[in-house]
């Protein structure tokens, strides 16, 4: 029987399919493993940085910060390895030391100070952008053997598709993300914060280091995130992806997760991102489709999965309580 | 009517203080500061410019406020001045008089703001991931209606509103000054403001009081719309062009630190227009502290940051209650902490 819980994950993979099959009716040429390939090559950093965004939603909050940190980031590896003699993989380490220290004091301020996350991840936003405009304006190139070396590892398959590394690493990280949300006490954790604050803390779950786990992993990942989108750009500069914090909710929303938090999986982000990469690969297949269009769709999609969200929890309260006036209402 | 002055002055002293700090500030890097001129049937000066380029901020804080105040928050604003601004450019660019260039923004605002409305309000979406679907799709129907150029007008109507003047004040001042004083007035003089507060403090007693909460989350969101769009043609007439891509960006984000700085609770109910105006003219000046000082620009989202740090601190009610805790065990009867009671929110 399906459960109720896993009615949106299905439709989500449902309207993956459902569009993918539609746009290789139109375009066959959209069955290569070359578009396959491209497709996760070129969503992988925000593949990563939407698993630690799955994270902070699940447990009912949002973090707004997660496109400045990557543009901070690739500015920080563009200028630390033009102006010292470091290695790019003890520069990795660094980067992702303050990335990740970075998300721990916003959950630090989230939980000891009873902000709202929204505005304690906005000043996170705004600070990050800022401490990258300091480090430089300009587009900084990165040029570095050991960066040319990653960007040449990949598996070729037949059919000339290339799987790059930051492709893996993507691939890597869902699986993590997946081990983590499901298997592991943190991930119960995450679940019962978003079930609800007052009854997770009567469970005994240890809120402090929940909520600045979360925020730490979603530090974290966007740390890599900007690490995999240095190597996809080999540059840094300081005014890049803006707004991928909201291409990342919109995947998370697609994905089927429940906006309020408690509701959702790891794995339906992936296919959350997988339909936004295939909304773009089937506007430049097309052609005649100007660029906005993407932006539309991706809203309509949005809209038509938060309605669907919406429609799934009241139909189940409808049939729990006896009552649905003010169930619908709380 | 005094005493209602003296709460008023009391509830906006904070920002006031904190206002003629940062205008100090402006006048220590760059004395000055102060000196307005009339010249060529207008006013000049650096106050002036601080007045007449925080207008789109201060528009949009008027009805973020009140959205804010139901315990909502709007995300789409920025997204609704650029279609706004689109739809005015393509109405003038079509042959179209200015007033139906505004009316029509107006309009497309109005419809923005009814949208998230009814999402908010009927569908009972939570205001955050309403507005966000608005946010994301916004600039693609902007760039629809511009048909993804940067429709540029040379119709003098539309650009008064931007870039003239009336009786040699710049017409944005005006705009926001008597949108700010009108609604301030309508929620005030009547009991609207009083039923907002009520919905934010807490939307199932206050319908269960018989308030009808529906019809006025939809206007309030509506009101925000509305707002969005006076913001969106004074943006375009300023710069003589619909720009659907950089339009407003990141606009929402100032008009909710306004509404911040401006001591309203993100959380709902009481709320003061005039406090939120104060904060979007520091948000002003603290921009203006930056360009006159002669740092480098870059530095401003930090500051900005600092200042939400700040006042994240100040407001938290942690703080509050070590606050209170500490003033109690110095003082046996403290004479403040009653008052200290009364304003933190519950």
């Amino acid at each position: 029987m399906i459960r109720s819980t896993h009615l949106p994950l299905l439709i989500t993979i449902a309207t993956f399919l459902l569009a993918y099959t539609l746009c290789a009716w139109q375009y066959p040429s959209m069955l290569s493993t070359r578009v396959l390939a491209n497709l996760l090559t070129d969503n992988a950093f925000l593949g990563i940085a939407a698993v630690g965004m799955t994270f902070v939603i699940l447990s009912g909050g949002i973090d707004l910060s997660i496109g400045s940190v990557i543009a901070f980031t690739g500015v920080f590896l563009a200028v630390i390895l033009r102006d010292t003699s470091i290695h790019p993989l003890l520069a990795f380490a660094l980067i992702l030391a303050i990335t990740i220290s970075f998300g721990a004091s916003m959950g630090a301020m989230i939980h000891y100070l009873e902000m709202p996350p929204f505005i304690v991840t906005l000043a996170g936003m705004f600070l990050a952008r800022g401490a990258a405009y300091v480090l430089s304006t300009d587009s900084v190139p990165i040029t570095h053997e050991f960066y040319d070396t990653l960007q040449s590892l990949y598996w070729k398959a037949p059919g000339g598709g290339r799987f790059r590394l930051t492709g893996m690493i993507m691939l890597l990280t869902f699986a993590a993300g997946i081990i983590a949300a499901h298997r592991t006490r943190f991930g119960q954790n995450v679940y019962a914060l978003g079930g609800g604050l007052q009854t997770a803390r009567l469970m005994g779950v240890p809120l402090a280091k929940t909520t600045i786990g979360i925020y730490a992993t979603s530090g974290g990942l966007a740390g890599l995130a900007g690490i995999v989108f240095s190597l996809y750009t080999s540059a840094g500069y300081s005014l890049a992806t803006v707004g991928v914090e909201l291409d990342a909710i919109a995947a998370v929303v697609i994905g089927g997760t429940l906006l309020t938090g408690g509701t959702g999986f790891v794995a339906g982000t992936f296919f959350g991102i997988l339909i936004m990469g295939l909304i773009q690969t089937f506007i430049v297949f097309d052609g005649t489709l100007s660029s906005w269009w993407t932006k539309i769709v991706i809203g309509g999609l949005l809209f038509g999965f938060i309605l669907l969200q919406k429609g799934l929890t009241w139909a189940t309260t409808l049939r729990r309580k006896p009552a649905p006036e003010f169930a619908a209402q709380s | 009517m005094k005493h209602h002055i003296n709460t008023t002055l009391r509830r906006i002293a904070p920002q006031l203080v904190i206002l003629a700090g940062v205008l100090l500030l402006n006048f220590l890097v760059f004395p000055d500061f102060f000196r307005i001129e009339f010249q060529h049937g207008r006013l000049f000066g650096n106050l002036i410019d601080v007045l007449n380029r925080g207008a789109p901020t201060a528009l949009l804080c008027i009805g973020m406020t009140l959205v804010i105040a139901t315990k909502g928050i709007d995300l789409s604003v920025g997204a609704a001045m650029a279609i706004a601004g689109a739809v005015a450019a393509a109405l003038v660019v079509d042959g179209h008089s200015w007033q139906v260039a505004l009316l029509g923004a107006l309009c497309a605002g109005a419809v923005c703001g009814a949208w998230n409305g009814v999402l908010v309000a009927v569908l009972r979406i939570q205001p955050i991931v309403a507005t966000l679907v608005l946010m994301v799709a916004g600039r693609g129907i902007a760039q629809l209606v511009t048909e993804g150029t940067i429709l540029t007008f040379l119709n003098p109507g539309l650009i008064h509103l931007g870039a003239g003047t009336v009786a040699g004040i710049p017409t944005p001042i005006l705009i926001w000054l008597g949108l700010g004083l009108a609604v301030t007035a309508i929620v005030r003089k009547t009991a609207l403001g009083m039923l907002i507060e009520a919905i934010g403090i807490n939307e199932s007693s206050s319908r269960l009081a018989g308030i009808n909460s529906r019809v006025l989350i939809i206007s309030v969101y509506l009101i925000s719309g509305f707002c969005a769009a006076l913001a969106g043609v004074i943006v375009a007439a300023d710069i003589k062009g619909a720009d659907a891509n950089n339009a407003g960006l990141w606009l929402e984000l100032d008009a909710i630190l306004a509404v911040v700085i401006g001591g309203n609770s993100l959380l709902g109910g009481r709320f003061s227009i005039i406090a939120s105006l104060l904060g979007a003219l520091i948000i002003q000046s603290v921009n203006s502290v930056i360009l006159l000082s002669g740092m480098p620009p870059e530095l401003n989202l930090v500051i900005k940051a600092l200042i939400i740090i700040a006042i994240l601190v100040i407001q938290s009610p942690t703080v509050k209650h070590a606050l209170y805790i500490l003033r109690a065990s110095a003082d046996p009867i403290p004479p403040g902490s009653i008052k200290e009671a009364k304003e933190s929110p519950q």
